[in-house]
């Protein structure tokens, strides 16, 4: 209010309309440029490829795209599995606070709000598994000799997710491998809402690398991720051509790939998930060791 | 040096037909089949034992639709109905164990000390185990209710024939699952007599059906279109190659496959300890374990004291009859195993890594390798990458535990590792870094049907033993 009494607003004000003045000008938006999500970072596409989805261009992931994506996940891996289990659900936390933060934008990109919410809630759900799975999949083995005896389970390493079309299934995929240390390259269904997510989790404290989200077509990625020596699992969840799931599952054999065939199409993500979308991207590692004076 | 008389164990409790058929439907049909018949022979002296038969593809179709039809019955039986069959199971293999452990000593070649006080107490501990979880499923932490598969079709090695068939057997019966088991070409007979096993404890006809053959009637088993679920334990490459024949079937599949077990000493490690922990873990049934400790790694500061322990050691291993109850070292599965292990012992002097073994006479007849140790090796040399299968042992050094972790997990493998040290924080440190499914601490080679076992990485998936194995053969 005071500013409004300076004598200098009182100056402008008074100073008469020009004759021939436009009415004020509409302001012009910014576009967002919806680029891939590596390794922390937001670059385009390597290939300098786009395509068009509803108006943007989106970056179109080659397979160089795809195999820098696995070098920043096999990077981000053992720190992100190193860290406690505390502070991962700790983040996983703070990403339901930034999604919940940016529900609007989700809906404007066309996602139902009950959906954004669910998702949302799928983080917590996940979050606060993050020190518990160990406790509710692993334990003491009483084994029959004088040994300490423990199972526990650890990731698998750097999983390949062909993410599944809805945006609450691309969360219901990516929040139950990386809650334990896994560290990820999805290839994402809907574009938009993907790199949205990206955002989200690039402001959450997820350290760089341990989410990356190429956009594009995954029937053309998805085969270099399937044979790459450096990926450990692939979830195959999105994929809804059964003749490329098999040649998918076929070309993990190649090292032994962790395979997470394709769900039901018709599969519904609001219901419990139950553990086995985390035990099956987990190992189970048993220490034993003598006890005795 | 002490001398030693011969102290063999009888082998006239073990009764071995001259012929075998295959186990369908719960009775041994003729012998002979669709497939033709092959030997299977001792491999301490190269006598025949006896004649089996090859299962051809019309003998797994009758197989596995035997298994088909005793699956709906079989799975509809109380958990508690289950469990008992098991636990007769398992108390008839306690009462028949001698005779098992000798016939597994005579078909595998593995020393008599190692199949009566290892692998038939733990053959039958395993039934035992799962007997107990049959009617406890819903408490297992798979869901409910949890569903069995249906049909399993199992493939296993010849290093623990017997222990094998147990660890896919057990579970897969006390889920509610049939199954087709096929053992390996080379010791087919303790599957057999398990066969006989199952008549007395008159399981219901189907519910396990015996089949005998080499890789061909494996590859028809796990390519069958009738079979629900997959198990296999064997080598990296079979692996592989059945999971892409599963690829696009919707079978379930579960795979234990080959090690290059480091085992890492350290400078404050317990130095004799660790030496029997060495020799354990390399030498322990001629070396045919999958995570075997073949990889040596010693801490630099350490490495004298450490090689001229093991070498004293090694030379009191005894080698030879593997029914004499001194044995330590038995025979080589068979002349294909052994020429596997002379290529890559080959290698290893071809490519400048030391060869030593102790003085060793080997017999005349029959598979035999010295226990022998390469120094000098780095991680190039083939015999520190590939899985030899043998009673051969790759030294390297390292200084740091960094280093060790580094040089622990530079392999495609990830099925065991090994740790010496007094220093319990460094154990625990090291045991978390290392990317292998089980890890002996200050021990090496101990099993338990409660503790899970298998691999990482190309080690394979799935883990057999303990609840958790329950969960392959669970829908």
């Amino acid at each position: 209010m005071k500013a409004a009494d300076t004598a200098w607003r009182h100056t402008l004000a008074k100073k008469p309309p020009a004759v021939t003045a436009p009415a004020a000008p509409v302001r012009l938006g910014v576009r967002k440029t919806y680029k891939l999500f590596i390794g922390g970072k937001f670059p385009r596409s390597e290939s300098g490829r786009t395509y068009l989805v509803n108006g943007d261009n989106v970056a179109l992931a080659s397979r160089k795209d795809a195999r820098d994506a696995v070098v920043a996940a096999r990077a981000a891996q053992p720190k992100w599995a190193g860290a406690t289990a505390y502070n991962r659900g700790q983040v996983l936390y703070r990403i339901a606070e930034m999604l919940e933060s940016r529900r609007d934008e989700f809906a404007a990109q066309g996602v139902p709000v009950a959906e954004v919410e669910a998702a949302v809630d799928r983080w917590v759900w996940y979050a606060g598994w993050a020190d518990k799975i160990a406790q509710v999949h692993g334990g003491a083995n009483p084994v029959a000799g004088p040994f300490f005896n423990i199972s526990a389970p650890e990731p698998t390493g750097v999983v390949a997710v062909v993410a599944p079309a809805s945006f609450l299934g691309l969360v219901s995929v990516i929040a139950p491998a990386i809650v334990t240390g896994n560290t990820v390259v999805v290839l994402a269904a809907g574009p938009q809402a993907a790199v949205t997510l990206a955002e989200v989790i690039a402001t959450s404290d997820v350290p760089g690398g341990v989410v990356n989200i190429l956009t594009g077509n995954a029937a053309e990625t998805a085969p270099w991720l399937a044979s790459h020596d450096d990926v450990n699992a692939i979830d195959l969840a999105g994929v809804t051509d059964l003749e490329l799931a098999t040649e998918l599952e076929r070309a993990a054999a190649g090292n032994l790939k962790r395979v997470l065939r394709p769900g039901d199409p018709e599969n519904d993500f609001t219901a419990d998930p139950g553990l086995k979308p985390m035990v099956a991207l987990l190992e189970t590692k048993t220490v034993w060791h003598p006890k005795g004076f | 040096m002490f001398e030693y008389a011969p102290a063999p164990e009888s082998r006239s409790v073990v009764d071995i037909a001259p012929s075998y058929g295959l186990f369908i439907n719960g009775t041994f049909e003729a012998p002979g089949s669709t497939g033709g018949v092959f030997k299977t022979v001792n491999p301490a002296t190269e006598e025949v034992l006896a004649e089996v038969s090859a299962a051809g593809s019309e003998d797994v179709d009758r197989a596995v639709a035997a298994a088909r039809s005793a699956f709906g019955p079989w799975s509809a039986l109380p958990g508690a109905e289950r469990a008992k069959y098991l636990f007769r199971i398992a108390r008839i293999i306690q009462e028949r164990s001698r005779e098992l452990a000798v016939l597994e000593s005579l078909d595998n070649g593995k020393p008599i000390k190692e199949s009566r006080d290892v692998d038939l107490p733990l053959v039958a501990a395993h039934f035992f185990y799962y007997a107990g979880w049959a009617d406890k499923l819903e408490y297992a932490g798979f869901g409910a209710s949890p569903r069995p598969i249906g049909v399993a079709a199992q493939v296993i090695p010849w290093n623990f024939p017997l222990l094998m068939l147990a660890w896919k057997i057990a579970p897969a019966l006390a889920t509610g699952n049939t199954v087709v088991l096929k053992p390996a070409e080379t010791t087919p007979l303790t599957a057999l007599f398990f066969a006989d096993i199952c008549r007395q404890a008159d399981l219901p006809p189907g519910v396990v059906n015996i089949i005998t053959g080499a890789g061909e009637t494996g590859r028809t088993l796990v390519e069958h279109p009738g079979v629900d679920k997959v198990a296999f334990t064997g080598s990296t490459e079979v692996g592989r190659q059945i999971a892409r024949s599963v690829a696009g079937t919707g079978k379930r599949l579960t795979l234990e496959l080959g090690g290059k077990a480091a085992n890492i000493v350290f400078d404050d490690a317990p130095i004799d300890q660790a030496v029997e922990g060495i020799v354990n873990g390399i030498f322990f049934n001629q070396g045919h374990v999958c995570c075997a400790g073949s990889r040596l790694l010693v801490q630099e500061s350490a490495y004298d004291e450490v090689m001229e322990s093991l070498k004293r050691r090694m030379a009191t291993l005894r080698l030879g009859d593997p029914l004499d109850k001194n044995t330590d070292i038995g025979a080589i599965n068979s002349a294909e195993q052994l020429e596997r292990i002379r290529v890559l012992t080959d290698a290893g002097s071809q490519e400048g890594a030391e060869r030593w073994s102790p003085p060793c006479e080997l017999p005349a007849q029959g598979f035999w390798f010295a226990p022998t140790i390469f120094t000098g090796v780095t991680q190039a040399h083939r015999i520190a990458r590939e899985e030899i299968f043998g009673p051969v042992l790759s030294v390297l050094t390292f200084r740091t535990p960094a280093e060790a972790i580094e040089k622990a997990n530079n392999t495609p493998y990830g099925l065991s590792a090994g740790i010496w040290s007094e220093k319990g924080s460094l154990i625990l440190a090291v045991a978390d870094k290392l990317r292998a499914g089980v890890i002996w601490a200050n021990t090496f080679n101990k099993f338990d049907p409660t503790s899970p076992f298998g691999g990482y990485k190309e080690s394979g998936y799935g883990r057999e033993g303990g609840r958790h194995g329950l969960e392959a053969y669970l829908g």
